[in-house]
């Protein structure tokens, strides 16, 4: 059988009209082949037909929120990118250490693992008291995981990895207890914490950040929603506050990164300037 | 010419996109590929090879030093052009979008591998259905043979290098199993066929 025969593009099309129709999530704005690799991935999973995952989505509720589950890419490590938190530790928190206040938002957190990245990092830089950590997602079973926060063993070797390779002299193994074949982190990293549904495409600013982190969400998104977001993302920021986009992200548009400096041109970390 | 030199000309003929994928041991068939394309070479190339992202890796660079196209790792959104090869970044999955346009991808990986031949040959059949150029190369595991299969299913051109010349056979093996695959070649033809496309399609122009 060949996966990819599944569904059309045509297909995908009207499965994205259905969605916004019955439940009105819209997903025009994200990048068709992502999208459908990733209903290829759901119709595999359910065994469904294109006619029966149609049926499903209007008729049944229970398995729409399984298909909210698995059409956005849950895929993240922690301290994904070390070189990222390095130049986090080294050029962006030393600026922050001066203020109050530090709000983060990590818009689309997914299940939680670089918020909490992003709080052991503010944690080790004797910041954490007076941060605040928002993390948002569009799905909320993602969520649930996220505020658990309770891992998959197997996955701590390569995040251990990173958080080395992120310039750490510490052990990772300090900010979680290990039961079994799951680790649960630290709950004093949970504390300055709130996971809570956010939707990049349809909601608009809720709070003031020093520090937005969106990392590998907007590949998924076209150049228009991308715009979009970006704007949104300067319209959440204060002023100087900073912008982490993903290693593969960009501003592409010139008017708003006139509005920005660039702090690490590799890494993807930008500061509002105007 | 034969009718099945025939039919070979006339799907070069109507390619609009040439695609080649690569694992262990397909490397240095891939520097000799690239820089044996001429300036003019009339398809823009995607090419996947498994590499890790551990290591900060120069092919790129070293290519476009050497070879007469522009050689350069693909970015989100770009518009897919005639006389660049692209190669798709380590850890992400290289996809083509509607109106030929690239985008990344970080989703699993797909039989371990990320970026997966599979996803880039997929989606751009997708797009491009059979205006399509696939080649497979050499490889130890069996990414590719899927998206080989998709191409081979929507009428794209199949290639895959003869598993006998291949470093590794895995690669190209399963292809062949899986697909109706157009030619299997040595990789001596592989270069003659592309030359061919050269001729074929600047010849038309």
């Amino acid at each position: 059988m060949l996966t990819a025969k599944l569904i059309s593009l045509e297909q995908v099309e009207e499965i994205i009209g259905l969605v916004a129709k019955v439940y009105g999530f819209d997903f025009s704005g994200y990048s068709r082949a992502s999208i459908k690799r990733r209903i290829v991935r759901i119709m595999l999973m359910k065994q469904v037909t294109v006619f029966e995952l149609k049926s499903q989505i209007i008729n049944d509720s229970g398995f729409f929120e399984e298909f909210l589950q698995e059409i956005t890419v849950n895929v993240t490590e922690m301290f994904r990118d070390p070189g990222f938190f390095k130049a986090l530790r080294e050029k962006v928190l030393p600026y922050l250490s001066t203020y109050p206040r530090i709000k983060v938002w990590n818009a689309g957190c997914s299940t939680g693992e670089e918020l909490y990245s992003f709080a052991i990092l503010l944690a080790e830089e004797n910041l954490y008291d007076r941060s605040f950590l928002y993390g948002t997602d569009i799905n909320p079973l993602v969520l649930e995981t996220a505020k658990r926060g309770i891992y998959d063993l197997k996955k701590m070797k390569q995040n251990s990895e990173n958080y080395i390779a992120s310039g750490s002299i510490r052990s990772l193994a300090n900010y979680y207890v290990a039961h079994y074949d799951a680790v649960s982190i630290n709950s004093s990293l949970k504390k300055n914490t709130l996971f809570s549904m956010h939707n990049l495409v349809t909601d608009g600013v809720f709070n003031e950040f020093q520090i937005i982190s969106c990392r590998n969400v907007l590949i998924y998104f076209t150049v228009e929603l991308q715009e979009r977001v970006l704007n949104l993302f300067y319209e959440s920021l204060c002023p100087l506050g900073f912008l982490c986009l993903g290693s593969k992200e960009f501003l592409r548009n010139e008017e708003l990164a006139r509005k920005f400096r660039v702090i690490d041109k590799i890494e993807n970390i930008y500061q509002k300037i105007e | 010419m034969n009718k099945e030199a025939l039919y070979i000309v006339s799907k070069i003929k109507i390619a609009e996109i040439l695609l080649i994928g690569c694992s262990a041991g397909g490397f240095s068939i891939i520097y000799d590929l690239v820089l044996n394309f001429p300036e003019n070479f009339p398809l823009p190339v995607l090419i996947v090879i498994h590499r890790s992202r551990k290591y900060k890796s120069l092919i790129e660079e070293q290519l476009n030093l050497n070879s007469k196209l522009k050689v350069k790792m693909a970015e989100d959104k770009e518009q897919i052009k005639k006389g660049i090869v692209y190669f798709a970044p380590p850890d992400y999955h290289l996809l083509v979008e509607e109106g030929g346009s690239l985008s990344l991808d970080y989703s699993e990986p797909v039989l371990f591998c990320r970026p997966a031949i599979d996803a880039t040959f997929q989606s751009a059949a997708d797009v491009y259905k059979e205006k399509v150029i696939a080649v497979l190369l050499s490889g130890a595991n069996e990414d590719g043979a899927e998206g080989i299969a998709y191409v081979s299913e929507l009428n794209g051109l199949t290639v895959v290098q003869d598993p006998d010349f291949a470093e590794m056979r895995t690669m190209p093996q399963a292809a062949i199993e899986k697909a109706n695959v157009d030619l299997i070649l040595n990789n001596l033809q592989i270069t003659e066929l592309m030359n061919e496309i050269n001729q074929v399609k600047n010849l038309l122009e």
